[in-house]
C-alpha cells in the first residue's frame, strides 16, 4: 500500500505515469476501434447489389398487343411484373368493396395513373414470402376475388390487386412507372 | 477433468513418448474418446446417436469436398454441372446421393438425438451449456442445409431462397434491405448462389467447431444416462475404450446400413422432384416446400394467417407474416430457455410418469407439424398446423413448468450399479459376493 500511495503521489507531481497512461490506452483502443469499424463497413457493403445488378433497373413495356381481360408477365428488377389489361366487369368489381374493410386500404384509383384506369400495372412477387402469384398467365387460377391467387401459402388478391385472404399483409406493390406513349410504359 | 478413477494416459513406445512430451494429442484423445474417460455402464442405443451424428458430419464433408470440386457456383450453369456430375463424373451419381441423403439422415440422427436429451432431461444442470452448445449446432446445421439445397439452383432451390429471405423482409422498417442485402439483389441471382455456396462450405467447420465445444463442455460433469442418477464411485463406469467404442462401432454398422438403403434404393425418395426443373424466376411451383427436416417449422410458419390487432379498432399490432416469422424462430429459440423452464430436480423421464404422458404427445405434435408442413396450404391442414403450433408452444411454456409442481416422480435407485443389478434381481449387497468370487 504504502508504495502506491507514494506511486501516486509522484505520478501527481511529475503530471504523468498512471494518467497519462490511462490516456495512451483509451486514445490507442478508440483508433484501433473506429479503424475497425472503418474495415467492417466494406466487408458489410460488399454484399448490396453491385452495380451491374442495379444497371438493370428500368424496363420498357409495349400495352398495345394486350386484350381486355387479359395480363403479361414482364421483367422489372428480374423480378416479374404483371401488365393487366382490366374489364369493365373487373373495375366495377374492384370499385364496389368498401375499402374501409380491407387489410390494407386502397382504392382502384389509388392504384393506377389518372385516366389509365384499366392498365393495372404491379409487381408480380407477393407480399407475403416473394412467391409469383398464379392468374397473369392463361386459364391460371385467379382466386377467389378474381385477381391473384399465391399458390405458396394461399393469399388471395381482387381486381386491383388487393390482398383479400391468406397471410401476406399488403397489396400487391405498383412499381414507379410513367406513359412514354399511349400504349407504352417506362417502369423504373 | 475426469473422475479420480480414470485410466492414466502412460505411453509405453518411445516414440510416442517423445510425441506425449512435445504435443500431448494422443493423451487428450485418450482422454476423451479412449480408456481415459471414464462412462456410465448404463447407456442404452439412444446414447449411440452423438458419435452418428459425428459420423453423418464427416459423410457430408467428404463427399461435399469432392463435389465441390466438380460444381460450378454460377447462376448460368449451376443446374448442368451438377447434372454433368450426375452423368459424367466417376461416381458422381454415388457422391451426390451420398451428400443429398446425408443432409436426411444427419437431421434423422440430430433430432433422435435431441429428443433423447429431452426424454432423459440432459439439458438439467449441471449439463446446460452442452444444451446450449447444442442448440447453436442445431440452428448452424438448419443454415448450412438451406444454403446447400439453393447450390443445384433448380426450381425449389429457387423458390426457397426467396421465401427464406422473405422471411426477413418481414422484419419492420429495416426488413427489405436486409433481404436485398442477403441476396445481394432485389430477386435471388448469382450473387446470392455464390455466397450461398461460400457458406455452405464455411459452416460445416465452425459446426465441427462448435462439436469440439459440445464434447468439451459434455467432459466436465461427464456424460447423462437412462436413470438421471448421477455417477458415484467407479462400479458406476466402465472406460469408453473398448465398451463403448464397440457399441458405437455396432450402431455406425446399423446406420450405415439403413444410409445405404437410402442412397442405392430411394435416392430421391426424399427429396421433391421439382428440384429436377431448373430455376425459372418468372413461375413459382404450384406447391413449394422445403425438405421434410424443416416441415414442422414450415408448418409453425404458415399457421399464422391473421394479423395481431387491438380489439375493435381493427388496429394492427403485428401483421400475420411478422407473427409466423417470430413464432417459428421462438419455437427453435425457445430451447435454449428449456434448462430454466422444466425446473423438475428428477432428469429421467423413466421416473416421471406425468412427464412421460406429455412427452409422447410432444412426439406426435411434432409428427403432426411434419405432416402439415409438406401438404399445400389449404384446409383442413392451415387449422391442424394451427392447433398442432398452439400445443408446441403450450408443452414448453406451460405444461412443463406445470408438471413439476404437480407431478409425484417414481422412486429413483440409489445409484447406476442398482438400477443396473435390479434388472437380474439383485441387491448391491448379494453382488458384492458375485464379484468377489468372479476375481
Amino acid at each position: 500500500m504504502a508504495t502506491e500511495v507514494q506511486g501516486i503521489e509522484a505520478a501527481e507531481a511529475e503530471g504523468e505515469g498512471v494518467r497519462r497512461r490511462d490516456f495512451i490506452n483509451i486514445a490507442a483502443v478508440s483508433f484501433a476501434g473506429v479503424g475497425g469499424l472503418a474495415v467492417l463497413f466494406p466487408l458489410i457493403n460488399q454484399m448490396n447489389p453491385s452495380a451491374d445488378v442495379l444497371a438493370q433497373a428500368t424496363t420498357e413495356v409495349d400495352l398495345s398487343a394486350i386484350q381486355a381481360g387479359q395480363a403479361i408477365k414482364a421483367v422489372y428488377r428480374s423480378q416479374p411484373l404483371f401488365v393487366r389489361h382490366l374489364t369493365d366487369k373487373e373495375i366495377a368489381e374492384a370499385d364496389a368493396v368498401d375499402v374501409s374493410t380491407l387489410r390494407d386500404p386502397q382504392t382502384l384509383e389509388q392504384r393506377v395513373v389518372d385516366g389509365k384506369k384499366h392498365w393495372l400495372i404491379t409487381m408480380g412477387v407477393c407480399t407475403h414470402l416473394g412467391c409469383v402469384p398464379l392468374g397473369a398467365g392463361e386459364g391460371e387460377n385467379r382466386g377467389e376475388y378474381g385477381g391473384y391467387f399465391c399458390p405458396c401459402h394461399g393469399s388471395a388478391y381482387d381486381t386491383a390487386a388487393r390482398i383479400r385472404k391468406g397471410p401476406a399483409p399488403k397489396n400487391l406493390v405498383v412499381p414507379p412507372y410513367k406513359y412514354t406513349s399511349d400504349t407504352a410504359i417506362l417502369v423504373g | 477433468m475426469s473422475f479420480p478413477w480414470a485410466e492414466h494416459y502412460t505411453p509405453k513406445n518411445p516414440l510416442m513418448k517423445w510425441v506425449d512430451e512435445k504435443l500431448p494429442l494422443p493423451r487428450l484423445v485418450y482422454n476423451a474418446v479412449g480408456a481415459g474417460y471414464p462412462v456410465p455402464r448404463n447407456l442404452n442405443f439412444f446414447w449411440n446417436f452423438g458419435v452418428l451424428a459425428g459420423l453423418a458430419l464427416t459423410i457430408q464433408l467428404v463427399t461435399g469436398i469432392i463435389l465441390a470440386m466438380h460444381y460450378a457456383a454460377n447462376a448460368g450453369i449451376a443446374f448442368d454441372s451438377v447434372e454433368h456430375i450426375m452423368r459424367d463424373v466417376n461416381a458422381g451419381w454415388l457422391l451426390r446421393y451420398a451428400h443429398a441423403n446425408g443432409a436426411s439422415i444427419f437431421f434423422i440422427v440430430v433430432y433422435i438425438h435431441i429428443f433423447r436429451g429431452l426424454y432423459f432431461g440432459s439439458y438439467k444442470a449441471p449439463r446446460e451449456m452442452v444444451w446450449l452448445l447444442g442448440v447453436v449446432i442445431f440452428l448452424l446445421m438448419m443454415a448450412t442445409a438451406f444454403m446447400g439445397y439453393v447450390l443445384p439452383w433448380g426450381q425449389m432451390s429457387f423458390w426457397g431462397a426467396q421465401v427464406i429471405t422473405g422471411l426477413f423482409a418481414a422484419i419492420p422498417v429495416v426488413g427489405e434491405p436486409i433481404q436485398t442485402w442477403l441476396l445481394g439483389g432485389f430477386a435471388p441471382g448469382n450473387a446470392a448462389l455464390n455466397r450461398f455456396f461460400s457458406l455452405h462450405y464455411l459452416l460445416p467447420f465452425v459446426i465441427a467447431g462448435v462439436i469440439i465445444l459440445h464434447i468439451w463442455a459434455l467432459h466436465i460433469p461427464g456424460s447423462s444416462n437412462p436413470t438421471g442418477v448421477e455417477v458415484k464411485g467407479p462400479q458406476d463406469t466402465v472406460p469408453f475404450h473398448p465398451y463403448y467404442t464397440a457399441k458405437d462401432g455396432f450402431g455406425a454398422g446399423v446406420f450405415m446400413i439403413v444410409f445405404a438403403l437410402l442412397v442405392f434404393f430411394g435416392p430421391n425418395m426424399l427429396g421433391h422432384p421439382d428440384n429436377y426443373i431448373a430455376a425459372n424466376p418468372m413461375s413459382t411451383p404450384a406447391h413449394i416446400v422445403p425438405e421434410w427436416y424443416f416441415w414442422p417449422f414450415y408448418a409453425i410458419l404458415r399457421a399464422f394467417t391473421m394479423d395481431l390487432t387491438i380489439p375493435f379498432t381493427g388496429i394492427v399490432l403485428v401483421p400475420a407474416k411478422l407473427l409466423g416469422v417470430l413464432a417459428m424462430f421462438a419455437s427453435i429459440l425457445l430451447l435454449f430457455f428449456l434448462p430454466w423452464i422444466d425446473t423438475s430436480p428428477v432428469r429421467s423421464g423413466k421416473y416421471r410418469p406425468l412427464f412421460r404422458k406429455f412427452f409422447i404427445l410432444l412426439i406426435v405434435d411434432v409428427l403432426i407439424l411434419g405432416y402439415c408442413g409438406g401438404a399445400p396450404a389449404e384446409e383442413p391442414y392451415v387449422m391442424i398446423s394451427q392447433l398442432a403450433a398452439a400445443y408446441y408452444f403450450a408443452h414448453f411454456l406451460i405444461i412443463l413448468p406445470l408438471i413439476a409442481s404437480f407431478e409425484r416422480p417414481d422412486p429413483l435407485p440409489g445409484s447406476i450399479t442398482e438400477a443396473v443389478l435390479a434388472k437380474s434381481g439383485l441387491t448391491v449387497d448379494e453382488a458384492k459376493p458375485v464379484a468377489a468370487a468372479a476375481e
